[in-house]
């Protein structure tokens, strides 16, 4: 089946195949980000600023800023987590684990 | 490209919505096709349902829009029936306890925990007395807020209760303004003290006279492009029109259809008028409007009251003029009283709601009026029993003369129903209020001093507009994560209306009230005499802010510093996410989920 997927109320979270899977508020621990200088980027997600699907690979740019420093902005592409192609069961990642943003802009169907 | 929110709007949207709610209502929950969850939960705002949070699937806010805030005789204890009966979920409140109804800052009532399959009743029962849901959320006409004493007030400069009635009746329903491309927040005022809000609105009405024809003639001048949200809030400005109390539906059709034709449907962060504004300017707003949604020539602006606003203006009420925050007793032209009660953060139990409403029924008409600072007020109190009614129990915790600090709070929804939350904020509020109240000494001559806590950029208690503005954040304590604050200094409405500077980010939220305290102190001792604390902190730049006082950990404890998003429900015993009921059947049974 083919993954769907939303950014709905202001970017408060994230839909696949309408079910609510990724929410603003959680901490996100990014390496090499360009966000700010800390190691890890100690990142709060306020908001979903795009989100994009290729082969049941959920991503988004995530707007929050770093609470260590207090510098905010808008991450590069991070994966949220798959879909299983078959059932549609997504699988967050875990948020609090170590993630690395990444710049190119995968041939993706944006939603 | 138009949005995906714009194509489901496109396929159905509006008065349509009803009927398929009908139907899902009778067929249950699981009758709701899985893929289609999002495109009908955005649908069903236009009726003033959103779908609660993570967590709490199958449970619904709803909002019901009453104009200005006015409840006639008799909805109020429907609205006290209704909460009572259908707003109870899977587990109480520690604060309210299980069924409560929440007054809003946009004068409006909002329920919880609302069982798709009980909707067709609760519309029932609030259609029978004249209430109604529609357009209380999503994209188009929301409730329109004005003063709350319109019509009661002795010094009122035009009763506005009339056009925010009118407009009321133009335009909830009307199909030509039932989609635009996102809210559209409308405010009404007629009294001097600028208490409607106009400046935060999207189009607002703001008192004024002009000369025509040689006469004078009151009216209204016209602003639009206010509002508070995401990190870019603006004053609605002026567009240099003047309407009379007769033209103000055909002004408002003019300006929410150039709305509805100019607004940004392909980028709902880019939607609001305010953006519009933004691009265009005044005066470009102003010739468009003319030139393609006007029959024959603007009037250009009379002249304006904003320098009698008192209304959030920073002033000390102790005066005993003018209606100030409406809490109190104040005496109307007709020689009865209005009673304003502080509540504190605009909740009330179902019980205290019907009791309340009737005491509104014993000692006054049986109608009462919320305000734009989540209070609620008694009208038409007969003058010989106004002494009774100040008597009675239920004012003694809702009350008419509340303690600064209780007056001041209002907090929005936060992590205990809301998606877009950081933090919790109701009950925490409470908890703010009643530790400020023991443990703050009241600097001499301040009955003022407003602390609004929103719980996240979305600013629905206004934060900016407050002396002490709370905006949702996290931080860590000891490597942990927990809940914080942006914390924001002088903001206010009146003639010239402030937002907030924002001068101590991520303050964990255990060490606000201390940085309150040590703030309020500071400001007792280093004030010039008689100065108000917004007079104080406007003299202060933005870095002599920074850093003036300390947050600091004090006898305040704080049972919510735990990432409470992360719970089904914050206060449940087993808070964890995956011990949520929910979704829940009819009877709140849970259903087995789908993953
Ligand atoms: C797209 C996301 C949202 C934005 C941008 C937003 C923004 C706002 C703003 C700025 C206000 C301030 C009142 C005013 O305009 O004068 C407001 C009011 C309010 N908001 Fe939100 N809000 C959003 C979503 C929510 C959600 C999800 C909830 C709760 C579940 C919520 C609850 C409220 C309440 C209770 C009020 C007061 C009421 C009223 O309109 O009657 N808001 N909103
Ligand atoms: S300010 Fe944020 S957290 Fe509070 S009710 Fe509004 S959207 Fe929800
Ligand atoms: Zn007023």
């Amino acid at each position: 089946m083919v993954t769907s997927i939303h950014q709905l109320d202001d970017g408060a979270w994230v839909s696949v195949n309408d079910s609510r899977e990724v929410n603003v508020s959680d901490l996100w621990q990014l390496a090499r980000s360009d966000i700010c200088d800390c190691d890890p980027t100690d990142f709060l997600a306020e908001g979903f600023v795009e989100v994009s699907v290729a082969c049941g690979r959920v991503e988004a740019r995530i707007a929050g800023q770093c609470i260590g420093c207090g510098t905010d902005g808008v991450t590069d592409w991070l994966e949220l987590g798959r879909a299983d192609p078959d059932t549609g069961a997504f699988r967050s990642v875990v948020p609090s684990s170590v993630h690395v943003p990444d710049r190119r802009r995968r041939l993706a169907a944006k939603e | 490209m138009p949005t995906k929110v714009e194509g489901w709007k496109d396929e159905a949207y509006g008065n349509e919505v009803r009927e398929r709610i009908y139907e899902f209502a009778e067929e249950g929950w699981e009758s709701i096709p899985d893929d289609e969850h999002d495109a009908w939960f955005e649908r069903f705002k236009w009726w003033g349902l959103y779908h609660q949070r993570k967590g709490q699937e199958s449970y619904f806010m709803m909002r019901i829009g009453t104009p200005n805030g006015v409840l006639e005789p008799g909805q109020l204890e429907v609205v006290a029936d209704v909460a009572d009966e259908f707003a109870r979920g899977p587990a109480d409140n520690p604060e309210f306890g299980g069924a409560v109804c929440d007054w809003t800052t946009r004068q409006s009532i909002q329920l919880h925990w609302i069982k798709l399959e009980d909707i067709p009743e609760i519309w029932d029962r609030l259609e029978s007395v004249g209430l109604s849901t529609q357009q209380a959320c999503g994209d188009s006409w929301r409730n329109i807020v004005g003063c709350p004493v319109a019509g009661k007030d002795k010094n009122e400069f035009i009763d506005a209760w009339p056009v925010a009635e009118e407009l009321n009746e133009t335009f909830k329903g009307n199909d030509d303004y039932a989609n635009l491309p996102r809210k559209w927040k409308v405010s009404v005022t007629g009294c001097s003290e600028g208490c409607g809000q106009g400046d935060i609105n999207d189009l607002a009405f703001e008192p004024a006279v002009k000369i025509i024809d040689g006469e004078e003639t009151k009216g209204f001048n016209i602003r639009v492009g206010g509002g508070l949200s995401r990190k870019e809030p603006r004053l609605a400005r002026s567009i240099d029109v003047f309407v009379t109390p007769e033209e103000a539906p055909d002004i408002a059709a003019s300006c929410s259809a150039l709305f509805r034709e100019h607004g940004d449907r392909d980028d709902r962060f880019n939607a609001r008028i305010k953006f519009l504004v933004d691009e265009w300017g005044a005066e470009k707003f102003r010739r468009v409007l003319e030139e393609e949604f006007v029959d024959g020539e603007l009037r250009t602006a009379g002249e304006d009251l904003r320098d009698e606003y008192t209304y959030n203006a920073g002033h000390n009420h102790d005066d005993g003029e003018g209606h100030a925050d409406h809490v109190g007793v104040h005496e109307q032209p007709d020689g009865n009283y209005y009673v304003g009660l502080s509540v504190l953060v605009g909740r009330m139990s179902a019980e205290e709601t019907r009791e309340l409403a009737h005491l509104a029924d014993e000692y006054g008409s049986g109608e009462v009026r919320l305000t734009q600072r989540q209070n609620i007020i008694v009208t038409d109190v007969d003058s010989d029993r106004i002494d009774g009614f100040l008597e009675e129990d239920l004012l003694e915790y809702h009350s008419p003369e509340p303690g600064v600090f209780m007056r001041g709070s209002i907090a929005c929804t936060g992590t205990e129903y809301c998606s877009l939350s950081i933090v919790e904020t109701k009950n925490r509020m409470v908890r703010y209020g009643r530790w400020m109240q023991d443990n703050i000494d009241v600097p001499e001559g301040m009955t003022n001093f407003h602390t609004h806590l929103s719980g996240c950029t979305a600013s629905c208690a206004q934060p900016q507009i407050a002396d002490i503005s709370l905006r949702g954040m996290k931080t860590r304590k000891d490597g942990e994560p927990v809940e914080a604050f942006d914390i924001g200094l002088g903001g206010g409405l009146g003639e010239n209306p402030q937002f907030a500077d924002w001068v101590e980010m991520r303050v964990a939220a255990d060490e606000v009230p201390g940085y309150i305290r040590n703030l309020v102190e500071f400001f007792a001792e280093a004030r010039e005499d008689g100065e108000s604390f917004r007079a104080f902190i406007a003299r202060h730049d933005e870095e002599a802010l920074n850093g003036l006082v300390e947050p600091e950990e004090t006898s305040y404890t704080d049972p919510y510093m735990h990432n409470t998003k992360m719970t089904w429900y914050p206060y449940a015993e087993d808070d964890d996410m995956g011990s949520s009921p929910a979704p829940t059947n009819g009877q709140g049974e849970p259903l087995p989920s789908d993953d």
